[in-house]
């Protein structure tokens, strides 16, 4: 049985991203990938909560595939966080509709990966700057995978957003006829670290 | 009499039912269907009409005034302009060495007198305006290289027409000129003045298009009389022509002019409306007579030579468009086709031969026999363009037609995508919000005043009903990608709405509703996207109300976006119920019926019960729960 795999992609200014551009044409086309492009859906912020919790409860692995703005997700993408994330059915009591689902994000930034240390220009590692994410997908019980990045956009030739689309594509087509060894991805900061060691 | 009159109409209109849809069938052009009709209904097959034929054909040439009236129309000056080096370049060439290479081969192997012999090479240099513009136009040509250089070569025969008939007379032996034939009102006058009369009348044409013909035909589109602008339609092109013919010029150039003026007009979508079915129907009634004139006797009488000859100037007049097609570096399908189409004799040739023969220059037996020859290549240029089309073209190369040329996309251009009718405070919002984000419109609408300040500040709007078919066609709604139906007169709106969705189904329709009631009669036409004027501000209201009562702005918003969908979808729904009764037609009471029933139901909707976002009840009850 492969994965399902659900993408909830969120860009306020999808028309003007090259490196979105190429993640998401790059997404395989298969009949277990749904992409589900949030600002196209929901222009006016008015989430319908019933259809995206049954396209949760579809699908076994759910990816948030997002710029990171200000260190964190595109306004739309929170509110679908807020209004989908029902106490009651995702998490609580008797919250338990997402349980033991794989919650993958996908991001894109223009700062390069050194800038995110404790003694770089951003002051934290992308890891701890999701930690708010991770925590989210816990409280869901989701089991949250390092995060896919891409660094340095602002600086990125065509060839480079090509790449790391080609690498996303893999990721992807990978997950779906497989289930991730979580403790060998445990010991890897981003999981495209991990995928290399997979394919080399 | 009049039984005599009745009865040929039939004949002609019932040849013409019959016979194009048989040549549709076999996926030949119109034309023929047309012709064989004329062949099958003439003297000798079933002799239904007698020689007639060829009065007929006189009448009907104005089908290809018309025809040109509309051409000049879809043109524009500025294109006409661009074209000048094709057409003086191309035109001058093809005429001048058709015509010398067939003098010299006929009368190389011609027993024919040197006079006869040019008169006959002029009249078959000339093509036939009629079918080649007929065919391109059905093929969807028009618009490619070779369509354009078609039109160029054509357009300089027509010109060609009149320094031809105007030396005619010189080659007649000086006795016999007739002074009843062709003979213009001012053909006693001395040249210069003649000339200078001539150019008046051209620039009259071009002053009367620019300060008279519009705010004649302002003044009658206010009177909204739809057939009154069609009458004024047709006494424009048949004066113009009038005109023309008086002062000695072709009839078609000035339509032609006329129409170019027009062309920049905000009418110009609404003339070609009008215009565009007696064009259709005289070029058709042209066409049956072309096919009733043929004198199967002569031919009869002298097949091989006439197939022969009708043979070699076909294949004469081929390769000198060929090499001009070269010289200006067509591909070869492109030239290939434009070889083709061009190859036959026209209906001017006629027109020179009967001149001709009425001067002496040549026996009568002769010039009969020659228009045998040119109706005989008339009929057969359709049959030449389908071998190209099924047998030549194939080996070269792509079409022309595919996307991609810089070319074509100037002409694209052309046509907008979005097509609105009806620029009242609705459609011209939607203009507006669309021309901000750059997207031009073609605006169609009723009120001739609008339309003329909309004009000026450069918004692209034509005056017409927009619920004619004809006028959806000129205004492009073939290649739209987008039909927005914002009409004020609901009535007229949801007309226009249909005749677009039946007539092309690939179209996107959006459409305005002024109700509920509209939008249930959408949704019966298959148009799911409607938008009902009222709906809209009546809820930004109510949600103002409710800020104004104490709710907070964003939660009054969202409530106010969750009510706009629930009601669209009670719209479906209603939809399908209404048909369950067996009136359609909405009631007064059935209306209030309704009412009641959507308020009842709006008891059980619980808006606010969809989503628990940034509410903490459940929450706290669990914290106190496990407390």
């Amino acid at each position: 049985m492969p994965n399902k795999i659900l993408i909830l992609f969120a860009h306020p200014l999808f028309e003007k991203s090259n490196a979105n551009d190429a993640l998401v044409q790059h997404i395989p086309d298969s009949p277990n990938i749904t992409f589900h492009d949030l600002y196209q859906e929901y222009p006016d912020f008015d989430i319908n909560m019933k259809r995206e919790q049954e396209l949760l409860y579809n699908h076994d692995i759910i990816v948030w595939h997002h710029p990171l703005y200000w260190y964190s997700c595109p306004p739309l993408m929170k509110q679908w966080i807020d209004i989908v994330l029902e106490h009651g059915w995702a998490y609580g009591k008797e919250g338990w509709a997402l349980k033991g689902k794989l919650l993958l994000q996908a991001i894109t930034t223009g700062g390069r990966r050194e800038n995110y240390s404790s003694t770089g220009r951003d002051r934290f590692t992308i890891t701890q700057l999701l930690e708010p994410f991770n925590q989210t997908a816990r409280v869901c019980n989701m089991i949250y995978l390092p995060p896919f990045v891409v660094h340095g956009t602002h600086s990125m030739s065509q060839e480079g957003y090509d790449d790391h689309a080609e690498l996303y594509a893999q990721v992807l087509k990978y997950l779906e006829d497989n289930d991730p060894e979580l403790d060998e991805l445990a010991n890897f900061e981003y999981l495209n670290d991990w995928f290399k060691t997979k394919i080399s | 009499m009049e039984n005599n009159f009745f009865f040929e109409a039939i004949i002609y209109l019932a040849a013409a039912v019959v016979c194009v849809p048989i040549a549709k069938k076999f996926g030949l052009s119109s034309i023929l269907g047309y012709l064989f009709a004329g062949i099958i209904i003439g003297p000798y097959v079933l002799g239904l009409i007698g020689q007639e034929g060829e009065d007929i054909m006189h009448f009907a040439e104005f089908g290809v005034v018309m025809m040109l009236f509309l051409i000049g129309l879809e043109l524009e000056p500025y294109k006409f302009w661009r074209m000048r080096r094709f057409i003086i370049g191309m035109g001058s060439m093809q005429v001048m060495f058709t015509a010398t290479i067939l003098f010299v081969a006929c009368l190389i192997v011609m027993p024919w007198d040197w006079r006869s012999t040019l008169a006959i090479s002029l009249a078959l240099t000339l093509s036939s305006t009629a079918i080649v513009m007929q065919t391109l136009k059905e093929k969807g040509l028009t618009k490619t290289s070779m369509g354009r250089s078609s039109f160029a070569v054509l357009l300089f025969q027509d010109i060609a027409v009149i320094p031809i008939l105007a030396i005619l007379p010189l080659l007649a032996d000086g006795a016999v000129p007739d002074e009843t034939l062709n003979q213009s009102l001012i053909s006693d006058l001395s040249g210069w003045l003649q000339g200078l009369i001539v150019f008046g009348a051209i620039a009259a044409v071009y002053i009367a298009g620019r300060f008279l013909f519009v705010p004649i035909l302002k003044m009658v589109a206010r009177t909204r009389l739809q057939e009154l602008f069609t009458a004024s339609a047709l006494l424009l092109v048949m004066a113009v022509s009038y005109l023309m013919q008086l002062v000695g010029l072709s009839p078609a150039l000035g339509a032609f002019m006329a129409g170019l003026v027009l062309a920049n007009s905000e009418f110009r979508h609404e003339l070609e409306g009008d215009i565009a079915p007696f064009k259709g129907l005289l070029l058709g009634l042209f066409f049956i007579g072309v096919g009733a004139s043929i004198n199967f006797h002569l031919i009869m009488a002298d097949p091989a030579f006439i197939i022969v000859f009708c043979t070699i100037f076909n294949i004469i007049k081929f390769l000198v468009l060929l090499g001009v097609g070269k010289i200006y570096k067509k591909s070869s399908d492109q030239n290939l086709l434009f070889a083709f189409a061009l190859s036959q004799a026209g209906e001017f040739g006629f027109v020179i031969l009967g001149f001709a023969s009425q001067l002496n220059i040549m026996p009568t037996i002769l010039s009969s026999q020659m228009m045998a020859v040119i109706a005989m290549s008339m009929v057969g240029t359709p049959f030449l363009l389908l071998i190209n089309e099924k047998w030549i073209d194939p080996y070269f190369g792509v079409k022309e037609k595919q996307p991609k040329k810089k070319f074509d996309k100037i002409d694209d251009d052309e046509e907008n995508h979005v097509i609105i009718a009806g620029f009242g405070n609705f459609g011209s919002t939607i203009v507006r919000l669309l021309k901000t984000n750059g997207i031009p419109a073609t605006v169609l609408d009723m009120d001739s005043d609008r339309v003329e300040s909309l004009r000026k500040m450069g918004f692209k709007v034509y005056y017409g009903d927009a619920s004619r078919l004809e006028l959806l066609q000129a205004a492009g709604c073939e290649n739209a990608k987008l039909f927005i139906a914002a009409i004020d007169n609901p009535r007229v709106n949801l007309e226009v709405a249909e005749k677009v969705k039946k007539h092309f189904p690939n179209l996107k329709v959006l459409a305005r509703a002024r109700n509920r009631s509209d939008a249930f009669d959408l949704v019966d036409m298959g148009i799911k996207d409607f938008y009902r004027e009222n709906l809209y501000s009546a809820v930004h209201l109510g949600v103002d109300a409710l800020v104004e009562l104490g709710h907070r702005k964003y939660t009054a918003m969202r409530q106010g976006q969750r009510f706009i969908k629930y009601d669209e979808q009670s719209i479906f729904r209603l939809a399908e119920k209404r048909h369950d009764k067996t009136a359609f037609l909405m009631t007064a009471m059935e209306e209030i019926e309704m009412q009641e029933q959507l308020l009842k139901n709006d008891l059980y909707a619980q808006l606010g019960a969809q989503d628990h976002a940034w509410e903490s009840t459940q929450l706290k009850k669990e914290a106190s729960d496990t407390d």
